[in-house]
């Protein structure tokens, strides 16, 4: 599948948004009004700017960009017009939250905010995974391990950004995040290698004697038009996939000295860890973002069968 | 509404296109006259960007394969058309966000409302078939209508109210009909030629059908090539030897 840039950007920035945004509210449902408002603006603002600009990248890639509205009206049946609902209905509990959580309100009401906030925040990251791994067309988005990346993923890129916020707040030595961060690394790493060992084992279902329902074995001796079209360029992307090995190596790497990291900034603390931890935010998106891509270029198209493919 | 209509009652329409491999000549008329008909009908523009230039891209709804299948003598090489197949359960429509792709409940045809559609192609990574081509110029996804505006068009004359693809076949590989109702030409054809689904492991029930390639026949008892190279009797006689002398001297 081709890899178009602003669904990547989509997912991985409104992933780490919606990640974080679920772990301000667990944070303000356990420990109620923000330690300083100051924090709690600047966190509540990063978490919906990256939410709201995911969002909006998202329909950078629509041939009309003007009537997104209509995407709201098909969740009986449609996992990405249920994405954009969940999303839309999750700035509810998400704005109530955060100016009770910044501005300081009853305790009660912060910790059903927060907790409506954080369970709204991870519905709307599985429907988005939800898209992808709900298409009978591609197997490798089928895996049972799809949908979860998805969300330890968006959790990890949370976690990574409330930790460099904690420690640019000077909070580099709160246990709870510490831990939570270098589990959320360490558990996205692995989902990942699960995922990767899985595809990797996966037979082909279907053959271009299938497809094409002559049987046996079927080659192509001429393709239908001169140059590409939109069909091979939009599921016949395979530009990268030599590179997948090493890229799969490169986004593990990044992820290790990520972790590794938060470890150094939460152990140490010191005048050093807002700067490990910021870096550890940095290495984490890079490698969100190489994920996210090789998601993409990684998954073969049925559709292929009918252009030469002998087996998807 | 992506929510699909129940088509399991008896009797239920359900137009498409049987496709005979056997006679088609991939001489490409089908898939010329689709993209003329449809540049000006219900699917108007079918854009075309760059088409004469180094690499043209453009929208069609319907296009010409040519594969290779078959074993031992049956191996042979054949044209394959490719355009939507009108499932009775496709991804495509249940997948869409706005309700602009839709099957039709009255005839099962699988429509895109260009007036809604918000070109987000998701519909075309659902479809197995490669049936959907996203018009970038115009900003949403084309496909088959299944000439909606000709078929039920009395402006036209009755033998034209077939879709475009089927009137300009030469070599009549096209059909159209009622696939709901076994008693249809296109039914009995499907019957009599053994005709099959396209990917039917997927389960997105096609409508359209493919007519396999006749096997090669074996009754036909060619002409032994040796005969025809005698000359009259082989009798021995001095008239066949003269003549298989001068056949050999003048070879």
């Amino acid at each position: 599948m081709h890899p178009a840039y602003s669904v990547i950007l989509f997912t991985t920035a409104s992933g780490a948004g919606y990640g974080l945004l679920a772990l301000l509210g667990l944070t303000g449902a356990s420990h109620g009004a923000a330690s300083s408002s100051a924090f709690g603006a600047t966190s509540m603002v990063l978490a919906l700017g990256l939410i709201t600009a995911g969002l909006l990248s998202s329909t950078f890639h629509l041939g009309h960009p003007e009537r997104a509205w209509r995407a709201f009206s098909q969740w009986r049946t449609s996992w990405l017009s249920r994405e954009g609902v969940a999303a839309v209905i999750t700035y509810v509990p998400a704005c109530i939250f955060g100016l009770l959580w910044v501005f300081g309100g009853n305790e009660t009401l912060i910790a059903i905010a927060g907790y409506l906030t954080a369970l709204m925040a991870m519905i709307t990251v599985f429907t988005t995974a939800m898209i992808y791994a709900s298409l009978p067309t591609m197997r490798q988005w089928r895996h049972f391990m799809a949908v979860p990346v998805y969300i330890l993923f968006a959790l990890a890129t949370g976690a990574v950004l409330l930790f460099a916020l904690a420690a640019l707040f000077g909070r580099s030595g709160i246990p709870a995040l510490g831990v939570i961060t270098i589990v959320g690394l360490g558990l996205a790493g692995l989902a990942k290698i699960v995922y990767w060992a899985g595809i990797d084992r996966m037979k082909p279902k279907y053959t271009m004697g299938d497809a094409t329902g002559l049987g046996g074995t079927v080659r192509q001796w001429e393709v239908p038009h001169t140059s590409e079209n939109f069909v091979q360029r939009e599921m016949g992307f395979r530009v990268a996939r030599k590179h997948a090995a090493k890229l799969r190596m490169i986004c593990l790497a990044l992820l290790a000295a990520s972790l590794l990291a938060v470890w150094a900034a939460f152990s140490m603390g010191g005048a050093l860890a807002p700067v490990l931890a910021v870096a550890a935010a940095v290495l984490t998106a890079v490698a969100v973002v190489t994920e996210r891509w090789l998601f993409f270029a990684q998954a073969k198209h049925v559709v292929m069968l009918f252009y030469g493919e002998q087996a998807v | 509404m992506t929510t699909l209509p129940d088509t399991s009652k008896p009797g239920q329409k359900k137009l498409g296109l049987v496709i005979d491999l056997d006679t088609c000549v991939g001489c490409q008329a089908c898939a010329t006259s689709c993209k003329e008909w449809n540049t000006q009908g219900y699917s108007a523009p079918l854009t075309d960007i760059d088409p004469y230039g180094p690499d043209p891209v453009g929208a069609w709804l319907n296009r010409i394969h040519g594969y290779e299948a078959g074993e031992g003598e049956n191996r042979r090489a054949l044209h394959f058309p490719r355009s939507c197949l009108h499932c009775e359960t496709p991804a495509c429509v249940t997948v869409c966000p706005t309700g602009a792709s839709y099957k039709r409940a009255e005839d099962g045809i699988v429509l895109v409302n260009p007036d809604t559609c918000i070109g987000c192609k998701l519909c075309s990574w659902a479809c197995p078939y490669g049936a959907r081509e996203y018009d970038a110029d115009d900003g949403v996804m084309k496909k088959c209508t299944l000439c909606v505006d000709r078929i039920y068009n009395e402006n036209l004359e009755p033998e034209d109210r077939k879709p475009a693809c089927v009137r300009a076949c030469p070599t009549g590989a096209r059909h159209f009909g009622d696939l709901g109702d076994p008693n249809s030409d296109v039914s009995q054809l499907v019957a009599e030629r053994g005709g099959f689904d396209l990917l039917p492991q997927m389960d997105y029930k096609p409508v359209n059908k493919y007519l396999p390639p006749r096997p090669r026949r074996s009754d036909a008892n060619p002409v032994p090539a040796a005969k025809l190279e005698t000359v009259g009797k082989a009798d021995g006689s001095v008239t066949e030897r003269f003549f298989s002398w001068l056949d050999k001297a003048l070879s």
